[in-house]
């Protein structure tokens, strides 16, 4: 099958000035996104996890086209939004959608709830009958579990989870075929959130769209996407089918990762081997060299500092970027 | 003697809106050396439990009922009696470190006031202490960066610093507002296991207050599961995962993805967190709750006890999915 999406060796660099340096020194250059290649199948939900500051809303970012990328190709559905006029562009961002962290924040709270989620359908089909607008706008909110009668009502008149439901109302009017997810149950409540990952698994299954998730909780990825990608330091670390990458993840990165989520049972969370991982994330206007993982690797190698690891196929759709990669069952106590 | 006894206390807030009851007639009690967590989602009172039980409740805010710390009265307290114990007996560290640290104090500064305060030492014995504190709390190079400001530390180093700061008069409670909520989850691991291994070496009783079940998992004896201000359930960590004898909880339970499952759709709790300022008049769970009695909407359900768990519930032991 032709992949919808396939990014291949995307970068993102950032210019970085020193606070109070001078206008005429040239900027730092920040490596926010080295190297990342991806591709998604249609009707596939791909999950991206990593720490803060690993890189995962920038490739959503470059991805959606918010922020210009430096290096790389974006491929979507064969061309190539990446290098592409802003022009060109807009004929395809109404097939790549994106749904963001604080729904409050990213409601205008001057419009109407109809108003923010027919604005999409109004730009890139503007002769839509208003008729028509309001009937899609009323289908689409009870689809996403809101009652139409409250098309009048501002944003600020909602919680949290009905703000998420009508971000996700947005994403959807124009019948996209990709949805990018930045964190968007982090800001929930836990009961909360339960709604919302079901309601866009039903929403995925239904419409046959693909999706990015991005999140840094792994039970939630694990939970909704069928593969997964591990971020660190701007680089991939891993990608695997979710169920594999956590019974039994390759990377020294992933097995740490997933070792230090707590599980909510208290006889297995007390029982369990705790390797936990050193130190934090290294600045990235500062990579280390070589791997960037070795300053907090428990297997780096001298070799490790010298040359950086390929990522590479060991069969079955599962890329490791180690060369001392090794299958470990890092949840398993008596299971 | 319990160290903090919690009796009946009620939290209200006078707001432009009318009053708002964030804790409803909370009762626990917590002993020396002993965890208890906390649960409950945003607006269940569990942060506003702590801020009165420290006397840090926000102007239009009362507390009432009983709040017993080692038999002095924390509800009755003048400032200045509460200023003799706060932080030298009871300690708090809170969600964001960044705004809980002062931003214009160099760190050894912070800290030293703390100690020049309580236990009257020079301000260079102080900082000293300071320096042993901020290495058992595992920040390198501690001797050099004490005199470094907030901004230029971690968001994991600055919790770092928090706590090391709380624990400088070696308090005999401490209480963990959502300790690692803003944390990355390698960082998590890492500060729970040094609060784990500071609860070991002081004998630091802990309150954590969190939303987050995992980490309660890992850590707490107890814990006690909030709703609308009022305790659902309370028992042994143990006891209330694997045998959870509340809709509430069980619900809370089956919520939650967990890594170790490949679980399929996941069971929801129907609607949102109630309304602070117009608590339903019964149990404050019925509007959300699967299970519905004649008397769940009408009658408040009384706490009760049976072999070491409370619970407030209609519902039967036995009938409990």
């Amino acid at each position: 099958m032709k992949p919808l999406l396939s990014v291949r060796d995307l970068s993102v660099t950032f210019d970085v000035r020193r606070p109070g340096s001078w206008p005429w020194t040239p900027p730092r250059k920040l490596h926010a996104v080295s190297d990342v290649s991806f591709d998604i199948q249609p009707g596939e939900c791909l999950g991206i996890v990593g720490e803060s500051g690993s890189g995962k809303s920038t490739i959503a970012r470059a991805v959606v086209g918010t922020i210009p990328s430096s290096a790389g190709n974006i491929m979507f559905e064969g061309h190539d939004l990446a290098n592409m006029s802003t022009s060109e562009r807009r004929v395809h961002r109404r097939d790549v959608q994106m749904i963001f962290q604080d729904p409050l924040a990213a409601l205008n709270p001057r419009m109407t709830v109809g108003e923010i989620i027919a604005e999409p359908l109004i730009t890139h089909e503007p002769h839509t009958p208003r008729k028509d607008v309001k009937k899609r706008v009323g289908a689409l909110m009870e689809r996403v579990g809101l009652l139409p009668n409250l098309i009048n009502r501002y944003p600020h008149e909602f919680s949290g989870g009905q703000c998420q439901r009508i971000g996700i109302a947005r994403a959807l009017i124009l019948n996209p075929k990709l949805i990018i997810c930045d964190e968007p149950v982090s800001a929930l409540d836990v009961s909360v959130q339960a709604q919302v990952i079901n309601l866009l698994m039903e929403l995925q299954r239904d419409m046959g769209l693909s999706m990015i998730f991005i999140a840094h909780d792994l039970s939630v990825v694990k939970h909704i996407s069928d593969r997964t990608l591990v971020l660190y330091l701007g680089r991939v670390m891993e990608t695997a089918d979710s169920h594999k990458l956590t019974t039994l993840p390759e990377h020294p990165y992933s097995q740490a990762l997933i070792a230090s989520v707590p599980i909510p049972d208290p006889i297995l969370e007390k029982a369990r081997p705790r390797p936990i991982l050193k130190g934090e994330l290294p600045s990235p206007l500062a990579p280390p060299s070589g791997c960037v993982f070795r300053t907090r690797c428990p297997k780096a190698q001298a070799s490790c500092a010298q040359a950086r690891p390929v990522l590479e196929d060991i069969g079955g759709n599962h890329l490791v970027a180690c060369p001392f990669h090794q299958a470990e069952h890092v949840l398993a106590v008596g299971t | 003697m319990p160290l903090l006894e919690i009796e009946d206390l009620m939290v209200t807030f006078d707001t432009a809106d009318g009053d708002v009851h964030a804790v409803n007639g909370l009762t626990f009690n917590i002993d020396k050396g002993e965890t208890l967590a906390i649960v409950g989602e945003s607006g269940s009172g569990k942060s506003q439990t702590a801020f009165a039980a420290m006397g840090l409740l926000a102007k239009n805010g009362r507390a009432t009922g009983v709040a017993r710390f080692d038999g002095n009265d924390l509800l009755a307290m003048s400032q200045k009696d509460f200023n003799k114990i706060r932080s030298k007996d009871m300690a708090m560290i809170f969600q964001d470190p960044m705004t809980s640290l002062n931003p214009y104090l160099r760190v050894s500064d912070q800290m030293a006031e703390v100690l020049m305060l309580h236990n009257g030492i020079s301000k260079s014995q102080a900082v000293t202490e300071a320096v042993r504190m901020l290495d058992a709390v595992r920040i390198p190079d501690a001797r050099a960066r004490v005199t470094m400001y907030p901004h230029e530390f971690s968001g994991g180093m600055r919790q770092r610093i928090m706590i090391a700061m709380s624990l400088l008069c070696q308090p005999r409670l401490l209480i963990a507002d959502e300790p690692t909520t803003a944390l990355d989850v390698t960082v998590q691991a890492q500060i729970m296991q040094l609060l784990g291994d500071i609860r070991q070496d002081f004998g630091t009783a802990v309150i954590l207050i969190t939303h987050d079940l995992g980490v309660v998992a890992g850590f707490c004896d107890r814990t006690l599961v909030m709703y609308g201000g009022q305790i659902m359930e309370e028992g042994t960590t143990e006891g209330i995962f694997g045998n959870p004898t509340h809709p509430y909880t069980s619900g809370l339970l089956k919520a939650v993805p967990r890594l170790d499952v490949d679980e399929g759709e996941l069971v929801t709790i129907a609607g949102e967190p109630p309304d602070m300022s117009n608590l339903p008049k019964g149990c404050p769970f019925s509007p959300r709750c699967p299970v519905q009695l004649e008397n769940c909407r009408g009658e408040r359900p009384p706490l009760e006890t049976h072999d070491g768990r409370r619970r407030s519930c209609h519902l039967a032991v036995s009938e409990v999915a």
